[in-house]
């Protein structure tokens, strides 16, 4: 729990920065856009139309969306700005339309009195329609608040800092009391800030000197507060390298070793990205706002590259992976880890019993809809068409959840077959049974560090740190990390830090190993 | 002194004023008598631009109107709503004020005409100058409207049927506070209403409005004595009827 509460100033503070910048972005924005509706009549469907559409883009998907579009555009894509723009985005809707309504709904009598004693439009804006539809209009920004604050947290994939940083690393290391945390933080932050927000309105409304300037003081403070963390953060001896992970235990721990290793070894700071999608690192990676990161050869070739995988000899993956990305993007594959982490199918053993269940192959005997659970990304990839093609296994029922939820849904009869990865370490603990892929049709999954064209130029030194880490971790030792995480319930920081130790203790002194090819995994 | 020449306005297909001319002399008080949908109101609305005309032509003073800035032109007009229209998020003070403001006087004047107008219209200064509008009745309300209008010391003055929506025994009251007001300052005043007995009352003179056309203008005497049109002659014969009850009830 403290070291949870250590991150919380962090964490909020990100959050806050996110969700006020937004918000006030979002107020300069709509409120003039609303007062410009009611005025130019004919452009009042369509700004709300475009504002209701935006609001019916989901949430995780703005986000997501802003990583590519931001690169297209040559910004930084991962972080502070795709988070901050998607919420800006978000907050337009209940601004606009309130203020539109706000100002329509004042009586017409009122108006034409308005006009009628010698206003001009400003002095009617000012003066007659915006007091009387503040209290629709300030309404509106209250709904905006909350919904902000509470989107801040899906901010977290696209590297954002917040307080989801508690929900997502929490999710996936089954460490709930985190989950917990951050729900709570979030949840206070808005009902806060909503609070704030009112006591503003109040102040103004009842001409309340001291209520309008201790909201506005606390609003500042607030700002000011999570804008400095901004600067400082910024203004930290260069920029620290970047290292992303994607949204599993696996990648938090390598990430976290990743990241010690260059602060030994380098005089760089480091910082990791954790929980960002599968497709938004790999962009990050080539438009530089990730360093480095861990890949896997299958889902490289497959998914980026857009090449069958299958039957590739893995030494040949990898040197074909790193010749792709140095003449494509700059990116270098600078080796294998060790171990590979592929694709299995697990089943409950009372399951397995029933059917004779030993190999894929066998699934043929299972009824149909027999309900599959995966992770987000296995039904719509390569893999699981040629799985799917190869064994027949168009019957399935499709369940999509939560990676760190699978073992629990089949304990709990939830579902009948999961995907497993093969360093995971609940595999260890878990009662049941793992499907072989006797048909061969699953590509290797080697563990590569993919390194950023920048990273060589900036920091050769982090580069060598690196390349210190190839072939230094394998099955078995992965699924082991795996489990301290996932079972004993460790941050992934400390069990790095504990590898690395160890790993000092082996090797006092021992030369890196450039092994580019990587040692068999299993 | 006001002047209309032609003043005519459509909507569509429709004519709600059609060609009307008449001219008001300087501290005058012209009524404009007629059903609801006459026209008398839209007239009305012209003559300060709140409603701009299709056709013809307006002048105050010798100016033409379309020559002034709108917003200049309302702030040298008084006019009174018919729904009053205070401004509910302002006290009773910032609304009669709120047209001295708008021409830029400063706070010391303003607050002295404020206590003026109060004075003006019978209402106390120090009991109402900070209340809301939502804390007055119907005539306390009127009466601040009437306050308003005249605030800014304008030389013309319009009342769209001000009194209408008040009891007999407030109207009557505000009718007197009106007339005390209007004679002291030498306004020129145009008032429209539905009420025959309310234009005998108060009119100089009486245009009577019928279907978008002014039928008669006259003084009050020629329209009771030789009406152009039977419309006109049945107006009149009302208040003549209830004239007549009244004073057979007291002959009784």
């Amino acid at each position: 729990m403290h070291e949870l509460l250590a991150r919380l100033p962090d964490y909020l503070g990100g959050h806050l920065r996110l969700s006020l910048s937004a918000l006030i972005v979002g107020v300069a924005i709509s409120v003039p856009l609303g007062v410009l509706a009611t005025r130019r009549r004919a452009l009042e469907s369509p700004l709300l139309a475009i504002a209701g559409v935006i609001q019916t883009v989901p949430a995780l998907a703005m986000l997501a969306v802003m990583v590519p579009a931001l690169a297209m555009l040559a910004l930084p894509s991962i972080g502070f700005l795709p988070a901050f723009l998607g919420l800006t985005l978000y907050s337009i809707l209940p601004i606009l339309r309130n203020t539109v309504v706000g100002i329509r709904g004042v009586d017409r009598a009122i108006t034409e009195a308005a006009r009628g004693v010698g206003m001009t439009p400003w002095d009617r804006l000012r003066r007659v329609d915006f007091p009387l539809a503040l209290p629709v209009i300030v309404a509106g920004i209250r709904t905006a608040t909350v919904w902000t604050v509470g989107m801040a947290t899906l901010s977290t994939p696209v590297g954002a800092p917040s307080l989801g940083n508690y929900i997502f690393s929490g999710l996936q290391t089954r460490n709930y009391p985190a989950v917990a945390v951050g729900c709570v933080a979030a949840a206070v932050l808005a009902l806060s800030l909503d609070g704030l927000v009112r006591m503003l309105e109040q102040g103004v409304k009842a001409e309340r000197r001291w209520l309008t300037a201790g909201a506005t003081t606390a609003l500042l403070v607030l700002a000011v507060w999570s804008g400095a963390g901004l600067a400082y953060g910024s203004n930290f001896g260069g920029a620290p390298i970047k290292i992303g992970a994607k949204t599993f235990t696996e990648q938090y721990i390598l990430a976290e070793i990743i990241g010690q290793k260059i602060r030994a070894e380098s005089d760089r700071e480091a910082q990791v990205l954790s929980s960002l999608g599968s497709t938004v690192v790999f962009d990050a990676l080539k438009n530089g706002a990730v360093d480095v990161y861990v890949g896997y050869t299958g889902t490289i070739y497959a998914n980026v590259m857009k090449r069958d995988p299958q039957h590739v000899d893995r030494k040949v993956l990898v040197q074909e992976i790193d010749h792709w990305m140095q003449q494509n993007h700059g990116i270098r594959c600078l080796g294998a880890i060790g171990f590979e982490n592929t694709y299995a199918l697990a089943v409950r053993r009372d399951f397995a019993k029933r059917y004779r269940l030993h190999t894929i192959s066998d699934l043929a005997r299972v009824p149909p809809n027999t309900r599959f659970g995966a992770d987000y990304e296995f039904f719509v990839r390569p893999e699981w068409r040629t799985l799917k093609a190869s064994y027949d296994l168009g019957s399935l029922e499709e369940r999509i959840m939560d990676p760190g939820l699978m073992y629990q849904a089949l304990d709990g009869g939830d579902v009948d077959l999961i995907t497993a990865y093969s360093t995971d370490g609940r595999i260890e603990a878990f009662d049941g049974a793992l499907l072989r892929d006797d048909r061969s049709v699953l590509p290797n999954y080697d563990a590569i560090l993919l390194v950023g064209p920048q990273l060589f130029w900036d920091a050769p030194e982090a580069v060598d740190a690196l390349r210190s880490l190839l072939g230094s971790i394998d099955a078995r030792q992965m699924r082991h990390l795996n489990l301290r995480v996932d079972v004993d319930g460790r941050s992934p920081a400390s069990v790095a830090a504990e590898f690395l130790a160890n790993q000092a203790k082996i090797e006092p002194s021992g030369p890196p190993k450039p092994s580019p090819s990587g040692s068999s995994g299993q | 002194m006001i002047r209309l020449q032609q003043v005519t306005k459509r909507y569509d297909a429709f004519t709600a004023v059609h060609e009307c001319s008449l001219h008001v002399r300087q501290g005058e008080l012209l009524v404009l008598l007629g059903a609801s949908g006459s026209g008398k109101s839209t007239t009305l609305k012209m003559i300060n631009r709140l409603i701009e005309p299709t056709a013809g032509t307006i002048e105050i003073d010798g100016t033409d109107t379309q020559s002034v800035n709108p917003s200049t032109l309302r702030r040298e007009i008084g006019y009174v709503f018919q729904e009053v229209g205070l401004f509910p998020h302002l006290s009773v003070e910032d609304n009669i004020g709120i047209t001295p403001s708008l021409l830029g006087w400063d706070r010391a004047r303003i607050r002295a005409r404020v206590n003026d107008m109060l004075d003006m219209v019978e209402l106390d200064p120090d009991g109402m100058r900070s209340r809301r509008p939502n804390e007055l009745s119907g005539g306390q309300k009127q009466r601040v409207g009437v306050a308003r209008a005249l605030a800014a010391q304008p030389n013309v003055v319009l009342l769209d049927e001000p009194f209408g929506a008040l009891d007999p025994l407030t109207r009557d009251a505000l009718q007197q506070t009106f007339q005390k007001v209007r004679r002291e300052s030498g306004m020129t005043a145009i008032f429209v209403t539905h009420d025959m007995v309310e234009a005998l009352l108060l009119g100089d003179r009486i245009g009577v409005m019928q279907q978008g056309r002014l039928v008669q203008l006259g003084p009050p005497e020629e329209l009771l004595e030789r009406p152009v049109n039977p419309y006109v002659a049945a107006l009149m014969d009302t208040p003549r009827r209830q004239a007549k009850a009244l004073s057979d009830l007291s002959d009784a």
